[in-house]
């Protein structure tokens, strides 16, 4: 198995149809295959053992994807925000290996990886370089065909991480074979349909939206830096079909719509999320502003090739319709597992397998899930189930509720909560915008529970008055000791909401 | 007969189809398309073998393939006019219901 498998069977059905744009420059699957070919050729050396992009969303993102497949060398997309000292550190990682990125660091690093511990770092490429070599008239294909060996290494996606040193998720090349065989039709897209992709290629979604389509056929528009203003203008200009983006993004798209009654985009059949949290008051107005739009929330993780579960369009439309409050609350579901995915929730201590209702973590099985960090091995258990330490629980219906990540639950006595059910009651209040629940170090509880709480503009609540809220909704204990009011919330730029700063914040206040 | 490993490609003797293995049986079977046994992707093409007419309901691109017991799944790479069967059963295309885009 091996990506490069599904971008041929693209050009032998479509090869013609444009596969990437971006701006007015265009790659169609034969022009695409081309590049991918030449540049697995210049990446046989016999020494180049990874291929690194540090760069944002261009034409040379999927040319490095497929051409890094055909060679049979692992595709390393790095986040271009982290500082020089945090990516050396992923740098020392892929060697030896090629990095290609824009020309400021293509300057910046090739000097600094020629002297330093990076020595043996093949080359330092420019994006333009990497663009003009591949894409030549003269350029010539690898002659050796792509491994189908479905254990080969695709791409190494390092994950953030809340402690320690970012680790390298390892996806070969059968969990995103595997994936896209699942999820997608080969050439269900119509030759018109476009999905504009603004998720940066180091996440996890970046990826997976490559591979699907390729494989559906349909046109991928590029957004290399996202603000809603650009987002709504080039959806208009391309006529875009589809779309998906991390809530953060939804939440300005819908902010800068303004008291407009309608986005003003009939093209626009479907747009997707996922990534984070999608607050519900988000989501309805996203619902009323693309009243002709399917909406989907999809669930999923590095560790598993992207998506695990799906909120479809017909269970976004019923649960925004109803008015039984059990079926409405599903608008913050992430719905129900793919059908090529097995999905428990367990115990955390015993392991038992819980029912609905109960609230543990949750274990997924699959082809497409990967669960293996470089250096580390396969995390899965003996029969192959993945501890995604995502806790939440499954409703009778058979929908799934994320209560936020084991590693964020306070342990307040000998009780465990989770920071999303407080989280959930506070943004209930209306004055109530945004709110953050954590641990911070308590003497006689070992942790006390401290909020920190963004008000609407024109919103005011008191401290007690808050208190008082969640008091009344849950168990005491819940009830957070300590709350301050922030202008906002520190989230990272694909909609993550970065506790850590937070807890970090809150202890250093004391 | 032949054991197969999944990330296999092999293709027809007899007509234009081509396959990948996406899973395969974990004992010795015979993989037919056209009613011809599957060679692999790289020999030379066959010349003159003509497709079994009990054997003739086409392969199409993208299609997955699969038997009644499940144990093996093969993906069309290529459409030709020969039909897949393992150990003489006709394999049929596996029904998927589909699913919104979601990346």
């Amino acid at each position: 198995m091996n990506l490069m498998m599904i971008l041929e069977m693209a050009v032998s059905a479509m090869g013609d149809r444009v596969a990437f744009q971006n701006g007015d420059d265009r790659l169609t699957y034969q022009q695409l295959y081309d590049a991918a070919g030449a540049l697995a050729a210049s990446l046989d050396d016999g020494r180049t053992k990874h291929l690194a992009m540090l760069d944002i969303s261009t034409l040379a993102l999927p040319i490095g994807v497929f051409g890094a497949s055909w060679a049979g060398v692992p595709f390393a997309p790095l986040n271009y925000r982290l500082t020089d000292p945090e990516l050396d550190a992923l740098i020392a990682q892929l060697n030896p290996g090629r990095l290609v990125t824009d020309g400021e660091r293509a300057a910046r690093l090739g000097a600094r990886l020629a002297t330093s511990d990076g020595g043996d770092f093949v080359a330092v490429d420019t994006r333009e370089a990497l663009l003009a070599t591949t894409r030549a008239a003269d350029a010539k294909p690898r002659e050796a065909p792509w491994s189908m060996d479905p254990d080969d290494t695709a791409i190494l996606l390092f994950t953030s991480g809340t402690t320690g040193a970012p680790k390298a998720a390892v996806l070969r090349q059968k969990h995103l074979v595997s994936y896209v065989l699942g999820t997608v039709e080969f050439m269900s897209a119509d030759e018109r349909d476009a999905s504009l992709t603004c998720v940066p290629p180091y996440h996890v979604a970046g990826m997976a939206a490559i591979a699907s389509s390729v494989y559906s056929g349909r046109r991928v528009v590029q957004l290399p830096s996202f603000s809603p203003e650009t987002w709504l203008e080039t959806a208009r200009r391309e006529q875009v079909t589809h779309a998906f983006v991390v809530p953060t993004m939804m939440s300005r798209i819908v902010d800068a719509l303004g008291d407009a009654k309608d986005a003003g985009l009939p093209s626009l059949r479907a747009i997707s999320y996922g990534g984070g949290k999608m607050p519900l008051s988000v989501i309805e107005k996203a619902m009323r502003l693309f009243p002709n739009t399917d909406f989907t929330n999809a669930y999923g993780l590095t560790e598993t090739s992207s998506t695990i579960a799906l909120l479809g369009p017909q269970d976004h439309r019923d649960a925004f319709a109803s008015s039984d409050e059990k079926i409405r609350k599903r608008l913050v579901s992430v719905g129900q597992p793919l059908p090529t995915i097995e999905l428990e929730v367990r115990d955390g201590e015993s392991g038992r397998a819980l029912s609905a209702g109960e609230h543990g973590l949750i274990f997924v099985r699959g082809e497409q899930v990967s669960g293996e960090y470089r250096g580390k091995g396969s995390q899965l258990d003996a029969e192959g189930w993945f501890n995604t330490r995502d806790g939440g629980y499954l409703d009778e219906g058979g929908f799934l509720f994320l209560e936020g990540r084991m590693d964020d639950v306070i342990v307040r006595g000998a009780e465990n909560m989770s920071p999303g059910e407080i989280e959930d009651v506070l943004l209930t209040h209306e004055a109530v915008l945004d709110a953050c629940v954590v641990g911070v170090p308590d003497e006689q509880w070992g942790e006390a529970v401290a909020a920190v709480v963004v008000l609407s503009p024109k919103g005011q609540a008191t401290v007690a008055e808050l208190q008082q809220w969640v008091k009344d909704r849950l168990r005491s204990s819940r009830t957070p000791e300590r709350i301050e009011f922030w202008p906002e919330l520190p989230y990272n730029e694909t909609g993550k909401l970065l506790r850590r700063k937070v807890r970090e914040a809150l202890r250093d206040d004391g | 007969m032949a054991v197969y490993k999944a990330g296999m490609r092999l293709k027809s003797a007899v007509c234009s189809s081509q396959i990948m293995l996406v899973v395969a049986p974990a004992r010795d079977v015979q993989l037919t398309c056209g009613g011809a046994a599957v060679v692999e992707l790289s020999a030379p093409d066959a010349s003159g073998g003509a497709i079994d007419p009990a054997h003739k309901q086409g392969t199409q691109m993208g299609k997955r393939y699969t038997n009644e017991a499940g144990d093996i799944e093969i993906l069309c790479t290529k459409p030709g006019e020969g039909g897949l069967a393992v150990d003489g059963e006709i394999l049929s295309v596996k029904g998927a219901k589909p699913l919104p885009s979601s990346d």
